[in-house]
């Protein structure tokens, strides 16, 4: 068990993911390489916010219209649904919730992040585009919460994921989280939410953490 | 109720009867009885569902203790089953012919505390944890405070006060 | 008039419509909103969304076909409001009708789809495929009864020029084909309901679930291309609706009337009405609208 085996490189590739060889309908060989075939291999780049008045109003509209990643990770993801109810109405304030990272602008990473669904996350994360936040809800993701000393959950998100607000509690009530919305509208008007620019400057030290905990990465480094 | 466990224990080694929370009958048997007993239990006392299949570590025994508890649909009574192995080299005989989730449970016992059931279905496969490389994490000797704060960087600030000591220090200063 | 001149009028009639439909779809979502007992969006919450969408920085592409989805989506419903006549009477607003354009825009109304469908199949989301070939389904199930129901009034009005269809509807609501023909106007305005994607069709879009349907991979400035082609979409539809069986406009404010309460008529459906499988509303569709769109032929033939 504790013993560390010789591991082939691709032993946690899934068997369609392993490099492997098809034979064409005329008898040629390819060879396939799906992680690098199937996959962008790109890093992310730094997109240069505009300056001045544009910016400040593209800043507004990215404020006043928040598209949230229907993904819930931990307990939290139950204080989120009642957001959309009558009584606390997050739509009033311009929040929606998608269906597909590739439309939503904001994860909310709602409560305790076990290393098999952070590495989900970053998944999700890495798929939207560029102007985008992180919410993390509850004191898990700030320093682990009850589960500090958990083999399998994480303490600190910000070593995984720039975290743009954090809203403490265990869990936060709607109303928390609809002020941290606020936080995070202020947050993106005065043009400091530059999460995305952030994890793309410095991604070797996050990749550095996730690889660290994520032992199985069968993934390109980068999941566009 | 009475009846069978006589009946079981004319014809299975069972010891340490007792009686755990709720009223379900706990009864120990040596491994090598258990698949006939629990067979019999299933067939000829109504014994048909597998409610759960849990372990505990005895690490000072070096031990582990697997227990089974199965439930009688018709008359409403539960009956657990203990089993001790040992510690090394930790293997027991599958149920998963009786019942088919029990190979769900072995899955993950086998992942969570190192017990092997062979021939299992995908027993071998992971459960929860993904690319685990180290000791099974629920046996005892593994030190959880102590991986997570090897592995997670645990944010400062987080001491535990004794909260005796602490209102002391807070309150009188100077004793 | 000139050509120029023409063009001109026809993309401030474009503007127009854009807007219109924009504000159209957040007073709609306002009112579902206050029927759900909330506040919901602000009015103008569409063009804040259109903007944020057009201002995302990073943008990825799955080929050709991807970029020209969005793109032949566009065309058709700007191809249905280019051949459409906005406003009867008028020499500014008839856009680029003639005789045939009857033809033309139930043509176009299907070319988006199709569009749509190689788009969103090359983005290679397993949800797009299912959203794609749900829509086309229900969209053709949507297409027959009010292919029936065009065809029933050309046959009632010996022409399929729409100029010449609202022209023959003027003079009072006594001459709208909604009193003269009222079973043609049953099977289009079932068949509306469908069109316009609201419950209880909206399986095709799913919203809020898990597929959100041929859209899935779409993100960006594509994104904001699709909804920029709804807004106007919406209203064109509308217009083609009101122009056939409603006596058309005469003036603008008329349209926005009347476009307005036709869309309500197939948001109040989805308000009362649950959501419709695929399996359920095609049957559904194959029934009943498309037996009173016979009907409807059957007795201007005899």
């Amino acid at each position: 068990m504790s013993e560390k085996k010789d591991i082939p490189e691709d032993m946690f590739l899934a068997p369609e993911n392993r490099k492997h060889t098809v034979t064409g309908p005329d008898g040629e060989v390819i060879h396939v390489d799906p992680l690098n075939d199937y996959f962008c291999q790109d890093l992310p780049k730094v997109e240069a916010p505009y300056k001045g008045v544009l910016e400040k109003f593209l800043n507004w509209a990215r404020a006043e219209s928040l598209w949230v990643l229907a993904y819930g990770t931990g307990c939290g993801s139950i204080e989120l649904p009642p957001l959309f109810s009558p009584r606390f109405d997050a739509y009033r304030f311009g929040v929606m919730m998608r269906p597909t990272p590739r439309q939503s602008g904001v994860l909310i990473i709602s409560g305790y992040l076990a290393v098999k669904t952070l590495k989900r996350a970053i998944r999700s994360y890495e798929q939207m585009q560029n102007p985008k936040y992180v919410i993390a809800l509850g004191s898990c993701t700030i320093n682990g919460g009850m589960y500090f000393d958990s083999y399998n959950t994480i303490n600190r998100l910000d070593h995984y994921l720039p975290v743009d607000v954090y809203i403490a509690g265990c869990m936060p009530r709607p109303e928390a989280i609809l002020a941290g919305f606020n936080k995070l509208k202020e947050r993106i008007k005065s043009g400091n939410a530059e999460g995305a620019n952030h994890y793309a400057e410095n991604l070797e030290w996050y990749k550095a953490n996730q690889k660290k905990i994520i032992k199985d990465w069968n993934m390109p480094t980068y999941n566009w | 109720m009475n009846e069978i466990i006589e009946h079981i224990k004319k014809r299975f080694p069972v010891y340490e009867i007792g009686e755990g929370p709720n009223g379900v009958i706990l009864m120990s048997v040596e491994a090598s009885r258990l698949v006939p007993m629990l067979t019999s239990l299933k067939t000829n006392h109504g014994y048909s569902i597998l409610v759960i299949l849990s372990t505990v570590d005895w690490l000072e025994d070096c031990k582990f203790q697997l227990t089974y508890i199965v439930n009688n649909p018709e008359e409403k009574r539960d009956l657990g089953i203990r089993v001790f192995i040992q510690r090394e080299d930790a293997e027991m005989e599958s149920i998963h012919t009786l019942w088919e989730h029990a190979a769900t449970f072995q899955r993950e016992i086998k992942e969570m505390f190192g017990i092997n059931f062979p021939g299992s279905p995908g027993v071998d496969d992971q459960f929860l944890l993904e690319g685990w490389d180290n000791k099974p994490p629920m046996r005892r000797d593994f030190d959880t405070k102590k991986y997570a704060e090897e592995t997670f960087f645990p944010r400062p600030g987080r001491e535990t006060n004794d909260p005796a000591a602490y209102m002391k220090q807070k309150l009188y200063p100077d004793e | 008039m000139s050509l120029f001149e023409r063009i001109l009028f026809v993309l401030a009639g474009l503007f127009i419509v854009l807007n219109w439909g924009l504000i159209m779809t957040g007073i709609i979502r306002k009112i579902i909103a206050r029927v759900g007992m909330r506040r919901g969006i602000k009015v103008y919450q569409p063009y804040i969304n259109l903007v944020k969408n057009f201002s995302i920085r990073s943008q990825l592409s799955h080929g050709v076909m991807f970029y020209l989805g969005p793109v032949f989506r566009l065309s058709g419903g700007v191809g249905i409001f280019l051949f459409m006549p906005m406003i009867y009477g008028s020499e500014y607003w008839t856009n680029f009708s003639f005789t045939g354009d009857l033809i033309l825009i139930s043509y176009f109304m299907f070319f988006g789809m199709l569009g749509m469908a190689l788009g969103a199949g090359e983005g290679g989301h397993p949800y797009s495929a299912i959203g794609v070939s749900r829509g086309l389904a229900q969209f053709t199930a949507i297409e027959l009864p009010l292919t029936l129901a065009i065809l029933s009034i050309a046959i009632q009005y010996h022409t399929i020029s729409l100029t010449e269809i609202v022209a023959a509807q003027q003079g009072g609501i006594r001459n709208w084909t909604l009193v003269t023909n009222p079973l043609a106007t049953a099977a289009a305005m079932l068949s509306f309901l469908g069109a316009m994607g609201h419950s209880p069709f909206n399986v095709v879009m799913a919203p809020q679930e898990n597929p959100i349907g041929p859209p899935t991979e779409y993100h960006g400035t594509f994104l904001g291309v699709l909804q920029t082609n709804r807004a106007i979409l919406h209203v064109v539809e509308a217009v083609l609706y009101m122009n056939l069986f409603f006596g058309g406009a005469t003036n603008w404010g008329t349209l926005i009337l009347k476009t307005f309460l036709i869309y309500f008529w197939s948001v109040f459906v989805g308000m009362v009405f649950p959501r419709f499988r695929v399996d359920q509303s095609i049957p559904w569709l194959l029934k009943i609208p498309l037996a009173i769109g016979i009907l409807a032929i059957i007795i201007f033939m005899i």
